[in-house]
């Protein structure tokens, strides 16, 4: 079981090269499970009785805030290993990582408001989800901020780290004092997620619409991994060395 | 180091801020004052109405201190930073996280207190009831603390970075959040008739979890920043 | 006593010094030379540990100084660019507040023995506002003076100080190193160091 040796793919040189071979198969996928998935959301699926067609947001929606929720742990997995083991490779992924959340916590945000209109006759309800889902872009966003604004990679890196950290011991904690805050105040009395009756077929569109973002979200963090590894190390001999930069 | 000394450089931390905001009030005061005109805006922008500025005084109260708390981060750490004595708190022989504590304590002691004795008087602006005045101060009293602590961090991320002020907000006020649904609705609780037992035992438990681990990284984020 | 092993340090993309080495020890000084922008300062930060090395390690008695952490803090005072006196409170007050931050509470009477010793008598009690540039380094060095550590690491001394004062600097660090302590400084000035064996470590950009 000693074949391969992973700790090599730490080292932002081997990763690059590495990682530009994964991301056609990872972006050929998410196509493939995105065509799949809408085909079955729009024309399998069939209609609800009680939300009629509109309720087809929810192909969209769903996967959006699962993937933001999901990219927020892993970018602070990402952080908690570059704090722990000192790796810049984490450091990058973490960075990486942050903006396709943020543009699915956005998606999630948008597509719940378009599903609101017709359902609630109103843009915005706050429901506990989309408030917590809310709340989870601006952290997103402090995390996006606080690294730009930093000069020295380095810093950026340990700062924003500990930023996600703290960002995930405290999720929860929003995510239920919003729970409670909603039943106090006797929020919206339809959910979006409780669809009545899911069919299987709802779930299945669901589930591959969820696969189309998870592979959309690895090929993307990868290649923004690629071109921050470019830009952090392009002093060192291996980049200068690279071919496809010397055409 | 002995529990006697680690106390010793609590309280060193704690006395050299206060002494420090002694000689320059100003900075204390205008965090007063800014409450006080801030909660005293919400009516001029909703109306005179009793009934609507009685339900809005907990949420308008709660607001108005988590920003007045917010813009007093700023002194926090910057003016230790650039003078260098932050420096010398981190190579000092007491923890870093201690005169951390010490620091946020003293914090507290300058604008969370003021703001929860304060609290009650502006209160009776928005037509509270006595009862609920008395719970908005309890509320403010255990709720304060943690936004200090939560702040630090924040405070300590933006050490010295470009528009640290304003990034310090965006940083940590979806932190604040939980304590402000706990803290004003602990006052509503009570209006309504349920009590407001278990809003404020959820925030005394906020404190518990923000005292233990907010100074730790807030001392990471220092020592990040003095790199 | 202090001993560096192999650092690397890097600033931004340009790596600074690498595979430096080399060992100080009781009642020895080392004076770290070299042109704006070759690392003193990151050197001086590195072995107080404020920052941390690329590669390397920097070893206390023997030990590493992550390792030790307090106790290392414990023996060791660092003056940096940074005077870290504060303006609003008078020169008494900072050296006795910092000396009870620095977990090494003086009684007044020494703080102000100790002021008067770096020439500030009967100025003891003025705001540092109202002080020269080289009156408020005075007073750090004060500060140091009180410390009683064993490792003194000093960033550019003697910056703004007067012809007397860095005569009476240079008196006091070879007390110090006479006494067996360890001293690692960078000056441009050239110290009138006397008794203190000295070695020097050139430092090239």
């Amino acid at each position: 079981m000693s074949g391969i040796n992973w700790f090599r793919f730490s080292s932002p040189q081997s990763f690059y090269p590495l990682a530009a071979k994964m991301i056609p198969w990872f972006s050929a996928l998410a196509v493939v499970f995105g065509v799949i998935g809408l085909y079955i959301s729009f024309f399998v699926a069939p209609t609800d009785a009680q939300q009629g067609e509109a309720y087809r947001i929810i192909f969209v929606h769903v996967p959006a805030s699962w993937m933001s929720m999901f990219l927020y742990l892993v970018m602070a997995f990402w952080a908690a290993v570059g704090m722990a083991m000192n790796t810049r490779l984490a450091g990058m992924m973490a960075s990486a990582i942050a903006p396709t959340g943020a543009m699915f916590a956005f998606l999630s945000l948008w597509t719940g408001s378009l599903w609101g209109k017709p359902m609630w006759g109103t843009w915005w309800v706050w429901d506990a989800r989309l408030t917590s889902e809310l709340i989870l872009f601006f952290l997103y966003l402090g995390f996006i901020a606080l690294q730009s604004a930093i000069d020295d990679p380095r810093r950026a890196d340990r700062a924003g780290a500990l930023l996600a950290i703290v960002g995930v011991i405290n999720i929860p904690i929003i995510y239920f004092s919003v729970q409670w805050w909603n039943t106090l105040h006797q929020g919206a009395s339809v959910s979006l997620t409780r669809a009545p009756s899911m069919a299987k077929t709802m779930l299945l569109g669901m589930l591959l619409m969820a696969l189309a973002f998870w592979m959309y979200s690895i090929a993307v963090s990868l290649s923004r991994a690629r071109a921050i590894i470019l830009e952090r190390e392009r002093h060192t001999v291996w980049v200068e060395e690279l071919s496809e930069l010397n055409q | 180091m002995s529990e006697a000394s680690l106390w010793n450089g609590f309280s060193a931390a704690v006395r050299r801020d206060l002494l420090l905001a002694m000689r320059r009030k100003s900075d204390v005061l205008t965090t007063l004052f800014f409450f006080v005109i801030v909660t005293s805006l919400f009516p001029l922008g909703i109306g005179p109405e009793t009934d609507m500025l009685r339900r809005i005084a907990p949420g308008v109260l709660w607001v108005s201190a988590l920003l007045a708390t917010m813009l007093s981060l700023n002194r926090l750490f910057a003016a230790d930073y650039v003078d260098g004595t932050l420096e010398q708190m981190a190579l000092s022989a007491v923890p870093l996280g201690v005169l951390v504590a010490g620091k946020v304590a003293a914090h507290w002691l300058l604008a969370g207190l003021p703001l929860t004795l304060l609290a009650p008087v502006l209160g009776l602006q928005f037509d509270m009831a006595p009862r609920s005045l008395a719970v908005m101060v309890a509320s403010l009293a255990i709720g304060t603390p943690v936004l200090s602590l939560i702040g630090a961090i924040g405070a300590a991320l933006t050490l010295g970075v470009r528009g640290g002020g304003v990034l310090v907000s965006l940083l940590v006020l979806p932190l604040y959040v939980p304590a402000l649904i706990f803290g004003a609705g602990a006052v509503e609780a009570d209006v309504s008739g349920l009590g407001s037992g278990a809003h404020l035992s959820l925030l005394a438990a906020m404190l518990a979890v923000a005292g233990f681990f907010a100074p730790w990284a807030t001392t990471a984020a220092l020592r990040i920043a003095l790199e | 006593m202090l001993e560096a092993d192999n650092l690397e340090c890097v600033r931004g993309d340009r790596s600074l010094f690498r595979d430096l080495s080399f060992r100080v020890d009781g009642g020895q000084c080392l004076l770290v030379s070299g042109l704006n922008g070759s690392g003193k300062t990151s050197l001086l930060r590195i072995l107080c540990g404020l920052l941390a090395p690329m590669h390397g390690t920097v070893r206390w008695r023997g030990q590493p100084i992550r390792a030790l952490g307090d106790a290392y803090r414990s023996e060791l005072s660092y003056l940096g660019h940074l005077s870290a006196v504060k303006e609003e409170l008078s020169a008494a007050e900072n050296v006795e507040v910092a000396s009870a931050l620095a977990g090494r509470s003086v009684p007044a009477q020494a703080a102000r023995s100790a002021l008067a010793e770096a020439g500030l008598r009967r100025r003891e009690d003025l705001p540092v506002r109202v002080l020269s540039q080289g009156q408020k380094r005075r007073v750090a060095l004060a500060r140091l003076l009180l410390g009683g550590s064993t490792l003194w690491l000093l960033d550019e001394p003697v910056t703004a100080l007067d012809a007397d004062a860095v005569k009476w600097l240079a008196g006091e660090i070879d007390r110090h190193v006479a006494r067996g302590g360890v001293a690692v400084l960078t000056s441009h000035q050239d110290l009138p160091l006397a008794t203190a064996p000295l070695q020097t470590l050139r430092l090239r950009a």
